[in-house]
């Protein structure tokens, strides 16, 4: 990205960027209190956007990845991401190990992905819309028997020992009367979800794009029948994609049901959450998740705080907006 | 072809007709009527998806939106709303705003295509749930509306059982056999040639949205006729009868009953109320969702034309054989209808059967 290629753009996203840095680290003026409401709310808004917005990525980046190398909208990706969570949950509760729930629900769901790959998905290459079809009668089914073996309750995990508990950050939200700071206090968990989201993100980047299986993938995702005459073993890469994906919708079932909790019905939220973030940053692109993301978390939490009532619309409105101005979402090709 | 119609065919209105006579209140109106309602909302999704090849999972959400207009313009006895207009007025209202609302969800998506469309119809189906769920000053909320009744000429209660099942009949009948005529006229011809190659029909100089867009508006108008059928019957509409899970069911239906002809979505209907009467007797109430999924499953997995599918690969085996005339130039067209647009997508019907 060369800021000089479209000047404009870079001045306005810098300002932007200022504005945003000025609006969390400044103690707010009364004249911006009355327009905004009290400081603490917004920048706990902004942090909960955030927050929700990794866990989307972390939900959405495997289905965009599924998406971009086999053209294979996979509905049952939610269902993926509640099971992530109900596996973890077990192995934490008989383990006593957050750590070791987190990676059984990533383990177990890659092998899960792969299976689906390879029993499922192979027979129907390129017939998309039957792949639709089935992944619909998959999460179906799947849904059905999540109620029927772990019920309607909600479930909730402990977060390990570490990142228990709340911490104080370097931003002030009100100077009392008496001259005293008043600090804003996050729950310590949620940031580390942010952290990991980011992490995660700059893994993939360098797994796609510094190493020779990221190289594949990326060249599968612009030309499949290319890739195949060069001699690669498409079918392979096609079931570690899967289950690539598969493994990351299971994580974020775990630090999803951490953050927030687990419950029947979370699996079409998150299936949805995560279509409109591919639609709105482009199917098929990393950057385009990371992106659709952060837009879809901070409209969803900025909906809920400053317009309660049609917060959740919110989102699709975002939605909508983009796609009547770029169908192919903002970094779609 | 304008052939002669199979004696099936009048088999099938003869025992349509009857049926009321041959069977109870329960069956009439629980399997009957309802099987129609729900196959005439699911034939709105066969135009897109059959004829069309853009499968949109807001068709019931054209239908709830038309259902949500009788009890907002008409009457209702929740105490919101509910100006009291006669059905003469709600009823052409209620069927204009499903086509309106139909058009303009086309409208967003006919700039996508294939797969896209799915997601976007969903996104813009749930949307419009939560918006529903959210909005108590026109739509009541969580609750809707309750106490909608059926228009009553002269006195007559449409919604007595036999009245209630042959309206729907009429409706249902009628529509199927509008389709079946308008996918033969230049419109319905031009919509399929669409769904076959739109580049080639833009580069002859048709307008690919224009005519998608009308498709929507159709369709809508179908389902929107639906949902009306399906209030009377309920009495009743809240933001749960347009939920993603029964828009889904919409679409098991559609898919199980075969894209390939308009009786397919009343087939599907037909089995799915069918299963979800009688599935208590089988299993659990609550495995239903298990066994609706499964036999989706199945039928998407071994038979993608749906139960016609299974019936047009049963019946040359069973059947006399009747060998078909040469069909000239029409013949690869009229031979295997639906197929699914996108350029790189294959065609469903012509796919391999690896089952």
């Amino acid at each position: 990205m060369r800021p000089w290629a479209h000047p404009w753009r870079f001045a306005l996203t810098a300002l932007a960027a200022l504005i945003l840095i000025w609006l969390v680290l400044a103690v707010w003026p009364d004249w911006l209190q009355d327009l905004l409401g009290r400081k603490k709310t917004f920048v706990n808004t902004l942090l909960n956007g955030l927050t929700l917005a990794g866990l989307y990525f972390l939900v959405a980046s495997g289905f965009t990845l599924i998406f971009g190398l086999m053209r294979n909208v996979n509905l049952a990706h939610g269902s993926l991401y509640l099971m992530g969570g109900y596996i973890g949950y077990e192995v934490a509760e008989a383990s006593g190990s957050w750590l070791l729930g987190a990676a059984a629900a990533l383990f177990a769901l890659a092998s899960i992905g792969a299976i689906l790959q390879v029993v499922v998905f192979r027979r129907m290459q390129g017939d998309d819309l039957r792949q639709t079809l089935v992944t619909i009668g998959i999460s179906i089914v799947a849904a059905d028997l999540m109620l029927a073996a772990w019920g309607g309750t909600t479930y909730q995990f402990e977060p390990p020992e570490g990142l228990f508990g709340a911490v104080t950050l370097p931003i002030v939200s009100t100077i009392k009367s008496s001259g005293a700071a008043v600090f804003i206090k996050y729950p310590f968990y949620r940031l580390f979800v942010l952290f990991l989201a980011v992490a995660i993100g700059l893994g993939l980047w360098v797994f796609l794009n510094k190493t020779k299986t990221g190289m594949t993938i990326r060249a599968g995702v612009d030309d499949r029948s290319m890739l195949a005459a060069t001699g690669v073993n498409v079918d392979l890469v096609f079931v570690l994609v899967f289950a690539l994906g598969a493994g990351l919708a299971g994580l974020a079932g775990v630090i999803g049901g951490t953050a927030l909790s687990i419950a029947p019905g979370e699996d079409v939220r998150y299936l949805l959450a995560s279509l409109v973030v591919v639609i709105v940053g482009g199917m098929g692109s990393i950057a385009g998740a990371a992106i659709g993301a952060l837009l879809i978390g901070l409209a969803e939490q900025f909906g809920l705080a400053y317009f309660p009532t049609y917060g959740v619309v919110l989102t699709f409105v975002v939605m909508i907006a983009v796609l009547a101005i770029r169908p192919q979402g903002i970094m779609g090709r | 072809m304008t052939a002669r119609i199979h004696p099936a065919w009048w088999l099938l209105a003869a025992l349509l007709s009857i049926y009321p006579i041959l069977a109870n209140d329960f069956f009439t109106l629980q399997i009957g009527a309802y099987s129609l309602i729900l196959g005439t909302i699911a034939l709105s999704l066969t135009i897109l998806a059959g004829y069309g090849g853009m499968v949109s999972l807001a068709q019931l959400t054209a239908a709830g939106l038309a259902a949500y207009v009788l009890p907002i313009f008409g009457t209702n006895s929740q105490g919101v709303l509910g100006i009291g207009w006669s059905h003469w007025l709600t009823i052409p209202m209620a069927l204009l705003v499903g086509a309106s609302f139909s058009a303009l969800v086309g409208l967003i998506a006919v700039r996508t295509s294939g797969i896209y469309t799915i997601m976007i119809t969903l996104a813009v189906a749930v949307s419009v749930f939560f918006f529903t769920r959210q909005n108590y000053e026109l739509f009541n909320g969580f609750t809707g509306y309750a106490g909608i009744e059926a228009p009553k000429p002269f006195g007559y209660d449409l919604r007595a059982p036999l009245p209630f099942y042959y309206l729907c009949l009429i409706v249902a009948a009628g529509f199927g056999l509008a389709t079946l005529y308008a996918a033969r006229t230049p419109f319905g011809l031009s919509l399929q040639a669409v769904r076959d190659n739109p580049r080639r029909m833009a580069a002859l100089g048709f307008s690919v949205a224009g005519i998608r867009v009308l498709a929507f508006f159709l369709a809508g108008f179908v389902a929107a006729a639906g949902g009306i059928l399906l209030v009377f019957f309920n009495g009743r509409i809240s933001p749960g009868t347009i939920g993603v899970d029964v828009a889904i069911d919409i679409l098991v239906i559609a898919v199980v009953g075969g894209l390939r002809h308009p009786i397919g979505p009343f087939i599907g209907a037909l089995a799915f109320v069918l299963l979800e009467t009688f599935a208590i007797d089988l299993i659990a109430r609550e495995r239903f969702n298990s066994l609706i999924g499964t036999a989706f499953l199945l039928i998407v997995l071994f038979s993608p034309d749906g139960l016609l599918g299974l019936w047009n690969k049963i019946r040359p085996k069973i059947g006399p054989k009747i060998s078909r005339p040469s069909l000239g130039l029409a013949g690869p067209q009229t031979g295997k209808t639906p197929q699914f647009d996108a350029a790189e997508t294959q065609p469903i019907s012509s796919r391999e059967d690896t089952g």
